[in-house]
């Protein structure tokens, strides 16, 4: 064997060693993202195939019968979609202001980065944590009781940090050149945000608002010592009153009293009825975030 | 002039909105120390936190924590160990690997992973998983450590994907084509090259999904199994931190021992993420991606 052979087999000999090493790889990341899609159809699959039929008009627009063994589970669709708006009409305010300040005011500093720092500590405060403040602060100290609007000042607190993240998101996304021209066009900087930029990034701020909408619907362990019961007949009447809520039902359900399997499939039609309004809205702000990124 | 004032008001206006984070911050901080702190009149600290008996409701009643912040570590260690390399690598995969169509598609999955509400992820580890488990592996329950780890898991994944996607992601283009160009390959580069340059962003996401794991509550409280022990082993079932305050706050009477205790564990949870969350903040400050230089 010349030298130069020797080189060549080398050489062959390891780029084949490198492709197969790169094949097994590319494989097991493949694997992983697969893993990942699986879980995802496998939950909705088994929710889907044993809720399916408890899906009925009635299930639907009627109250739990029976002591909750029969019946639909209407005062909760009701109760989820009380807390989750209310949710949002405080934490939509309250995050796009702090975005537009910590985007279009803010110079960097040590104050910024405070604020940046609590807003990335509320984002992780356990949301039973969040139910504990709220038992303590809106249900005890401020009198509020377990109510509507406790349970929505404690969802839209712990929603805060997602509408800020979304918020500055859409703000970044308005290109830097429309600021310049309103700017240079003697524009102040309050007309130039409230004319200019807010317009522009008002669309992706909704599908930020979306997303905490669902976030706030699927919440269970901040509403409940804040604003779900166990049984309320009744719809509520004002925001002063406790509500029953999608999650904390399925919770109830599937965890308390002596019906547990006689109630599976009113479970498992609860669950499916909250991942459809959940995963719904999350797919409706996923296709209108990639039309509005075309756009651009 | 008056213009100006304007302005200036408008500008502390937002000012104060975005303090408002701050405010509920420390909010939230002053009524857990408020209504947990009196505990302490009754046990004290090291008691709390090193003792291993948890009989809240028993006469005297016992109030150590011990086998709880055990439990929530364990949860969060066996999950971590499932979840990081699957969402370390499914953010590869995304950020290298896929096709744009794929990529298209890989996306929104974990996305919609992680808008699954926690109580529905609990609900079908309680009845799927936990049958499954109890029968294959012959167990006394499918409600366990194992269990909560495992569903923990796929609540983690999709904050360790996201943000190390993005940290992959901006890893600047030249370092991969250099890198391609001195005659490495593709996985090479992304071992030596790209790997190395987002580690930061990697690690605070890995941090961030473990934080996410210690403070999840409906899956622990359904799953887990709710027997304040110390495990044993894989299969025991535990009561971490979370599930004991949900489980247990409806009947603690109003101001009594009992309910100053799980205010106190709800300080030892706040002050866990705030611990979390500082070492995400010093990692991604200190090694903050700047383009080659990181390398």
């Amino acid at each position: 064997m010349t030298g130069n052979q020797h080189t060549e087999l080398v050489l062959k000999k390891s780029s084949l060693g490198k492709s197969v090493k790169q094949h097994v790889f590319f494989t097991l990341f493949r694997a992983a993202a697969v893993i990942n899609a699986l879980a995802l159809l496998i939950i909705v699959y088994f929710l889907i195939k044993n809720g399916w039929s408890a899906i009925t008009w009635d299930f639907l627009t009627e109250p739990p019968r029976d002591s909750m063994t029969k019946g639909g589970i209407l005062p909760c669709i009701v109760g989820t979609a009380y807390l989750s708006l209310g949710a949002i009409l405080i934490s939509m305010p309250l995050g796009i202001g702090s975005a537009i300040y910590l985007n279009e005011y803010a110079r960097q500093g040590i104050i910024v980065r405070l604020i940046r720092f609590a807003i990335n500590n509320l984002a992780g405060v356990p949301s039973v944590v969040f139910g504990l403040f709220g038992l303590a602060f809106f249900v005890t100290w401020m009198d509020l009781e377990v109510s509507i609007l406790s349970g929505a000042l404690v969802l839209g607190f712990l929603s805060l940090p997602l509408v800020i993240g979304s918020s500055e998101e859409a703000l970044r996304s308005v290109p830097d050149t429309y600021r310049e021209a309103s700017l240079g066009l003697g524009a102040t900087k309050w007309q130039t945000i409230s004319r200019v930029v807010l317009p522009a990034a008002f669309p992706a701020m909704i599908t930020g608002g979306i997303l905490s909408l669902s976030r706030a619907a699927g919440e269970t362990a901040a509403i409940m010592f804040t604003a779900a019961v166990y049984f309320n007949k009744q719809l509520p009447d004002s925001i002063f009153d406790p509500v029953m809520a999608l999650p904390y039902h399925i919770y109830v359900l599937a965890t308390a009293g002596t019906n547990i399997s006689q109630t599976r499939h009113l479970q498992y039609g609860t669950a499916l009825v909250l991942i459809a309004m959940v995963l719904g809205m999350n797919l409706l702000a996923i296709v209108y975030r990639s039309r509005l990124r075309r756009k651009v | 002039m008056r213009r100006q004032r304007k302005e200036g008001v408008i500008r502390n206006f937002f000012f104060f909105i975005a303090f408002i984070s701050i405010a509920i911050l420390l909010l939230i901080l002053f009524f857990l120390v408020k209504a947990g702190v009196p505990i302490f009149d009754k046990v004290s600290v090291t008691e709390f936190i090193f003792g291993t008996y948890w009989y809240p409701t028993a006469s005297p009643p016992d109030f150590g924590i011990l086998p709880l912040i055990l439990a929530s570590l364990f949860v969060t260690l066996f999950s971590a160990i499932i979840a990081v390399p699957l969402g370390v690598m499914t953010a590869i995969y995304i950020a290298e690997i896929a096709s744009p169509k794929l990529k298209e598609l890989a996306k929104p999955a974990v996305e919609l992973l992680a808008s699954l509400p926690s109580v529905v992820i609990g609900f079908f580890g309680m009845v799927v998983v936990a049958p499954f488990l109890q029968e294959t592996f012959d167990l006394p329950t499918g409600l366990n450590l194992f269990n909560a780890s495992l569903m923990l898991a796929f609540m983690s994944v999709p904050i360790i994907c996201t943000i190390s996607e993005d940290a992959i992601s901006s890893v600047p283009p030249e370092l991969k084509e250099a890198s391609l160009a001195l005659g490495a390959n593709r996985i090479e580069s992304i071992f030596r090259v790209i790997i190395p340059a987002s580690l930061s962003g990697i690690s605070t996401g890995i941090i961030l999904g473990m934080a996410r794991a210690i403070g999840e509550t409906m899956v622990v409280l359904m799953v887990a199994g709710g027997a304040a022990m110390i495990p044993g082993s894989l299969f025991d079932p535990v009561r971490p931190m979370p599930a004991t305050i949900a489980a247990e706050m409806a009947e603690a009477p109003f101001q009594s021992a009992h309910y100053h205790a799980l205010f106190a564990i709800g300080i030892i949870l706040f002050v866990f993420n705030l611990l979390f969350n500082s070492i995400a903040d010093y990692i991604s400050h200190k090694h903050r991606q700047v383009g080659a230089a990181t390398l």
